[in-house]
């Protein structure tokens, strides 16, 4: 059981390293089999931990190896494999193995093939590391690891400018996020003096309130940078750049979901935070209505879809916000399955029509896709929350705890995102597959249905999406809360609130009929009166163009923080170059004068006297050294008459007379 | 007994002898044998301040005295040698590249 847990991440690694380091050497068959063959085993083991959690219902914790260790620190690369994990596991193997095989299809013969299944596996990597963690440092390893994946492939076009600048928007935009993460880690580290999740779980009763606090509105940070929320949520609709896989997967099913995990994770922390509580709720409030309003009248099939994902997600952290975390799970893994559909399907979509994505150029193309057409459909309808699509009970059950909360305000605003969803959605189907052909004619002669490798996949999210949804039935009694309690009632009194059947039913039918009527309207404008649209459009031009512009956040971002940080680089680089720059320079200056000085010193001053010195030398040695004739008959001449000179004045030294009157006897 | 002052004198005479030789002679080997007699002298001088002085260390340093002098005319005679096949003279007059 151990080995199989640490098995999961270990199998897309090896893929990573493979492919990675000698990719090059093999062919692209090998490549793509060993990129999904090992997710699909990582697969087959996240089931058989998850047979084994659901069968002993124990929470385990494997440490891989002893990390960082020293005083009272220790910090392991350590899993915790609990029902949450195993559900995050799940979706993210399972998910992530049906896209691997549908980008199998997809990416044919695109330049950077094994590229693209290296970062794939490096981000599946990540993910695995992000969930199964048992601490936040291993959850901060999987958080950036997982960012940098998605930095690696929304610049997979990298020879593209605006792929590139998606790229890099997604990272810094990322980076405030992770800066609060990273605040939050350390006051957590302040506090117990530990990272390990259990630890920092049971004692966190001794916190005070407004500790609490400040760790959730920093994990909170953390979780709005990377699940797109209000007001970091600019990136995610850019990030649509990548491959479509990529958004599949990464912006899509898995990691933008993170943020919702960690929510979880994390949620004993919530739970003693009120105030962060409600910040969680409202920032996921708003996101939901405000990114579904702009999905209304984007005309880019991908944007669509991406702005669709930030309103989910802001669903999710509306569950979170009201204390709903079973919902926000169980929204995070419907999701996961229709959005990768609906993703998926979009993309064979834009595989038939040759790289063609504006809505606006599509239309009728039911009958020379149908495959495509009927699984997108799924998709649709499992997202706007129709019986008995999976979407419709996760998202209603996040309605019903809103209501039962007494938070109708926030009721309020997810019953009309509920209802712009699904009137958008079904805009996005009517205008794509429905109606009169808007296509190009020199692509509508290449329309053709994607090959099996990546219809099957979508097959299989299709009955998910349509199936998916029955693991939470009955609403609060369902298995999935069941197996999911042991996590989300820790710390708590294990009051989920009992909700009486026939508010259920009653809230059941009011969001019915709100898909329902968004469906309506959608069949209205795009199919039946087909000019209206446009008319409506005419006639409010401010709202249409404020919306079609994004309410102007991007430019007021540019304006209000990129401009000014812009100005402010360019006012250092200008402080740099005159004053910095200057300082250096003087100095340099200074010292080549001095140096200037010094030479001419040495040269007319130094050299002078020294010549003089040497001058004289010469002169007075040019009449001594006539002496020196190279006769050795001179030089013993000289030795004996010196030497004769040394003894006389010897002997006059010592007075002479007795050294003379040795010499006389 | 002859007196210690007729080995003096010989020993000068000898010296004196061997001085001017070197002074005055051109051929490098006769200065070389002049230098000889020199050493020679001295070599007198110290047997002689031996015996009178009752000390055996003059004739222990004449004997060392002999063994230098023997190395000396073996390095003398090759660099005359030497010389002589660079010039085919043994004339101490042209010998005078020993200057500045």
């Amino acid at each position: 059981m151990d080995l199989l847990v640490l098995l999961i991440p270990v199998f897309p690694l090896v893929a990573v390293l493979l492919n990675g380091l000698l990719g090059r050497r093999y062919s692209h068959d090998l490549a793509h089999r060993l990129a999904w063959g090992s997710v699909g085993l990582s697969f087959l083991c996240a089931v058989g931990v998850f047979v084994e959690t659901l069968r002993t219902g124990v929470a385990r914790e494997v440490v891989a190896y002893r990390w960082i260790f020293g005083g009272d620190l220790t910090i392991n690369l350590a899993f915790l494999v609990d029902p949450l994990t195993c559900i995050m596991l799940l979706v993210v193997t399972g998910v992530g193995f049906l896209i691997h095989l549908y980008s199998v299809g997809y990416m044919h013969g695109e330049e950077g093939f094994t590229r693209f299944f290296t970062y794939m596996n490096l981000f599946m990597v990540s993910m695995l590391l992000l969930v199964m963690g048992n601490n936040y440092l291993v959850l901060f390893i999987g958080w950036e690891g997982v960012g940098l994946c998605s930095y690696l492939l929304i610049g997979y076009y990298y020879d593209k400018v605006s792929a590139a600048k998606a790229a890099t928007k997604a990272f810094v935009v990322n980076r405030i996020g992770d800066a609060g993460f990273l605040l939050a880690i350390f006051l957590v580290f302040v506090n117990f003096k530990t990272l390990d999740y259990t630890q920092v779980f049971a004692q966190a009763g001794q916190l005070s309130t407004g500790m609490a606090t400040a760790i959730a509105l920093c994990l909170l940070v953390g979780a709005v940078g990377k699940s797109a929320q209000i007001p970091l949520y600019t990136w995610l609709p850019d990030a649509m750049e990548g491959p479509t896989p990529v958004s599949a997967l990464i912006h899509a099913a898995t990691m933008v979901t993170a943020g919702v995990y960690m929510i979880v994770r994390n949620h004993v922390l919530y739970d003693m935070a009120p105030v962060a509580m409600t910040t969680v709720a409202w920032v996921g409030g708003l996101t939901a209505l405000f990114a579904a309003t702009i999905g209304l009248v984007q005309t880019d099939i991908k944007r669509v879809l991406a702005y669709s994902t930030v309103s989910q997600l802001g669903y999710m952290f509306l569950a979170c916000g009201i204390g709903a975390y079973t919902a926000a799970i169980f929204h995070l893994m419907t999701h996961a399955f229709f959005k990768a559909l609906l993703f998926l399907s979009a993309g064979s979509v834009i595989h038939a029509l040759s790289g063609e994505q504006d809505i606006m150029k599509m239309g009728g193309l039911k009958a020379k896709i149908p495959w495509t057409h009927a699984l997108f459909l799924v998709g649709t309808l499992a997202i706007a929350g129709i019986f008995p699509f999976a979407g419709f009970w996760s998202k209603d059950e996040i309605m019903a705890h809103a209501f039962v909360h007494g938070q109708y305000v926030l009721y309020a605003m997810a019953a009309i995102g509920a209802f712009l969803t699904a009137f958008y959605m079904f805009r996005l189907t009517y205008l794509t597959f429905y109606g009169a052909s808007r296509l190009d004619p020199h692509t509508a002669e290449h329309v053709h249905e994607s090959p099996p490798i990546m219809i099957g996949p979508l097959a299989v999210l299709a009955v998910l999406s349509l199936l998916g949804g029955f693991a939470g039935v009955p609403p609060e009694a369902g298995w999935f809360h069941q197996f999911l309690h042991a996590v989300t009632a820790v710390g708590r009194g294990g009051e989920e609130h009992g909700v009486g059947f026939g508010l259920v039913a009653t809230l059941m039918m009011v969001a019915t009929a709100i898909a329902l009527l968004g469906w309506g309207l959608a069949h209205y404008l795009y199919s039946v009166r087909t000019e209206k649209a446009a008319q409506w459009a005419a006639r409010l031009p401010r709202v249409y163009a404020t919306l079609l512009n994004k309410y102007h956040v991007d430019e007021l971002y540019d304006a209000l923080i990129v401009e000014p940080t812009k100005r402010l680089g360019l006012a250092w680089d200008w402080f740099d170059r005159t004053v910095i720059d200057g300082v250096v320079v003087g100095v340099g200056r200074m010292t080549h004068s001095g140096s200037a000085l010094s030479t001419w010193i040495e040269k007319y001053v130094v050299y002078a006297a020294l010549n003089v010195v040497g001058y004289a030398n010469h002169q007075a040695a040019r009449s001594w050294r006539k002496l020196q004739t190279g006769q050795v008959h001179h030089y013993v001449a000289i030795l004996v008459a010196g030497f004769f000179i040394l003894v006389h004045l010897i002997l006059a030294w010592w007075g002479g007379a007795s050294g003379i009157g040795i010499a006389a006897r | 007994m002859i007196p210690l002052s007729a080995y003096v004198a010989v020993s000068a005479v000898l010296f004196t002898t061997g001085l001017i030789g070197v002074l005055i002679r051109r051929n490098f080997i006769i200065v070389l044998m002049s230098v000889e007699i020199m050493l020679n002298a001295a070599n007198i001088n110290l047997v002689a301040f031996s015996h009178y002085l009752e000390s055996m260390a003059g004739q222990i340093v004449a004997l060392f005295v002999i063994a230098i002098a023997a190395g000396e005319a073996a390095v003398g005679l090759a660099i005359i040698i030497v010389v002589f096949r660079g010039r085919l003279s043994t004339n101490v007059d042209e010998l005078n590249l020993l200057k500045w």
